[in-house]
């Protein structure tokens, strides 16, 4: 998968929680939660898509790793390689 | 939001047709109201007669909708507000959530379940899409296909001013009428956290649990020793609930919030709580809450703790006569047997109404939901 899909599936996953969101909008170093209204029955959501979308197991301990868009992309691809 | 505050809705489309067969809690027709669409449910078995009312038709809190052959005639009527929590006849009250960008006059998008379904797990709004199926109706396959897509998320200015105008009317019914008092405690949630996180590391991402279930059935278990803060102040008096339905607050994406109920929390496990609060969050954002959740509730709870507030000082909605709000579980200095440590903290607070209580049962009350907490693997 390239890292372009996946953050193509990140968006999705991001969409479902806050379809407000508009991608070209997000800085992808900053931190989600401070550019985004999301609780974290949000979040959980979130991830729950992302599980589902891509197929990795993602740990509550890995959480803080899906900070930013940048940091969901460098988390999910090393899991996708693994 | 309980059915204090519903004045009309808008008859969206009738789903059952007269001569069906229908058993307590049947679907039976989409209304449309200040908070969106709500499902109606029949409150008895009983074989649908009559429609009254016509789709399109506005109709006010308690307006005859249908006439009903059952065990005993009745009528079935949408909207009625203060829950009477005996009375099975009348149907209730208030309305969701995510107002949608205004179907034309009672046209509701033709869409099957599976794609209603994946659109509200997405969050976005079928009005307006034609779909690829029968009739234009929207198919999974529409649904998928738009999911990338822009969805329209932003709420109709006049759906946004007319939830705040709903809150607005049942806050200061609630202000005017309600003597309230408040109490608060600090809850050692130190022990709770810990076992949440062990109990999260064995479980796959979708069966994980949120501290808040741990709050909503500690709330439950609490009530059972202190009847008085659970039901209604209804004809002058309070009308003790048997039942314990908590309603939960939970705030909307386009501003605004709606406090559906929980149905019988206390002896509800925690992983079946989680579902079902998962499920009524998805449904309070995305539509599709129905109107037993939205008049059944007999107390509220809601957690801010995601803003980072220490404190909530909660306003009680009518009919209802307490609320219990949470702050931000934080770590905090603690004293313990002559030591400083530090230990994640938690305030509880509630709000009762003292035509009900006084602050002496509410304070046990308060100390019922802390101890509670010391044991989460008890809840």
């Amino acid at each position: 998968m390239t890292e372009a899909e996946v953050r193509a599936a990140i968006f999705r996953a991001l969409a479902g929680v806050a379809p407000e969101v508009e991608p070209d909008t997000i800085d992808p170093k900053a931190s989600l939660r401070d550019q985004i209204d999301i609780d974290s029955m949000d979040f959980l959501n979130f991830v729950i898509a992302l599980h589902e979308m891509l197929r990795v197991d993602i740990p509550e301990v890995d959480y803080p790793k899906l900070a930013s868009i940048d940091r969901c992309i460098a988390y999910l691809s090393a899991k996708l390689r693994a | 939001m309980l059915g204090a505050d519903m004045e009309a809705g808008t008859l969206v489309e009738w789903l059952k047709q007269p001569g069906d067969a229908l058993k307590r809690g049947d679907i039976i027709a989409v209304v449309e109201t200040q908070k969106g669409a709500i499902e109606i449910e029949v409150f008895q078995a009983g074989v649908l007669e009559r429609l009254v009312a016509k789709p399109g038709e506005k109709l006010p809190v308690g307006a005859l909708m249908a006439t009903f052959a059952g065990e005993g005639e009745t009528a079935i009527m949408p909207a009625g507000p203060p829950p009477p929590p005996l009375k099975p006849p009348t149907l209730p009250s208030p309305a969701p959530t995510m107002p949608r960008p205004a179907p034309a006059a009672g046209a509701r998008v033709r869409a099957s379940p599976a794609a209603r379904k994946r659109a509200g797990e997405l969050g976005f709004d079928l009005a307006g899409l034609t779909g690829s199926g029968p009739d234009g109706a929207v198919t999974l396959a529409d649904v998928e296909a738009r999911s990338g897509a822009r969805p329209p998320a932003l709420a109709a200015p006049g759906a946004q001013l007319a939830m705040r105008q709903a809150i607005g009317a049942a806050m200061t019914r609630s202000k005017r009428e309600i003597p309230h008092y408040y109490l608060s405690t600090t809850v050692d949630f130190h022990g709770a956290t810990a076992w949440l996180e062990a109990a999260n590391r064995d479980r796959p991402v979708t069966d994980r649990l949120l501290y808040g279930v741990l709050l909503l059935k500690a709330v439950a278990l609490a009530l059972k020793q202190a009847p008085e803060f659970n039901g209604y102040w209804s004809d002058g008096g309070f009308r003790p609930s048997v039942p314990i339905h908590i309603g939960v607050a939970i705030s909307l994406r386009q501003g605004g919030l709606i406090a559906p109920a929980i149905h019988d929390a206390d002896g509800k496990p925690l992983d079946q709580l989680m579902r079902e609060f998962r499920d009524l969050v998805r449904r309070a954002r995305s539509g599709g809450l129905r109107s037993s959740e939205l008049s059944d509730a007999t107390i509220t709870v809601t957690s801010l703790g995601e803003q980072g507030v220490d404190t909530v000082f909660p306003v009680i909605y009518p009919p209802q006569v307490a609320m219990i709000g949470f702050g931000t579980p934080a770590e905090r200095p603690w004293a313990s047997a002559g030591q400083v440590v530090a230990r994640r903290l938690l305030t509880a607070s509630l709000a009762a109404d003292h035509r009900v209580s006084d602050g002496h049962r509410g304070a046990r009350f308060l100390a019922a939901i802390g101890n509670l907490l010391q044991a989460p693997e008890q809840l």
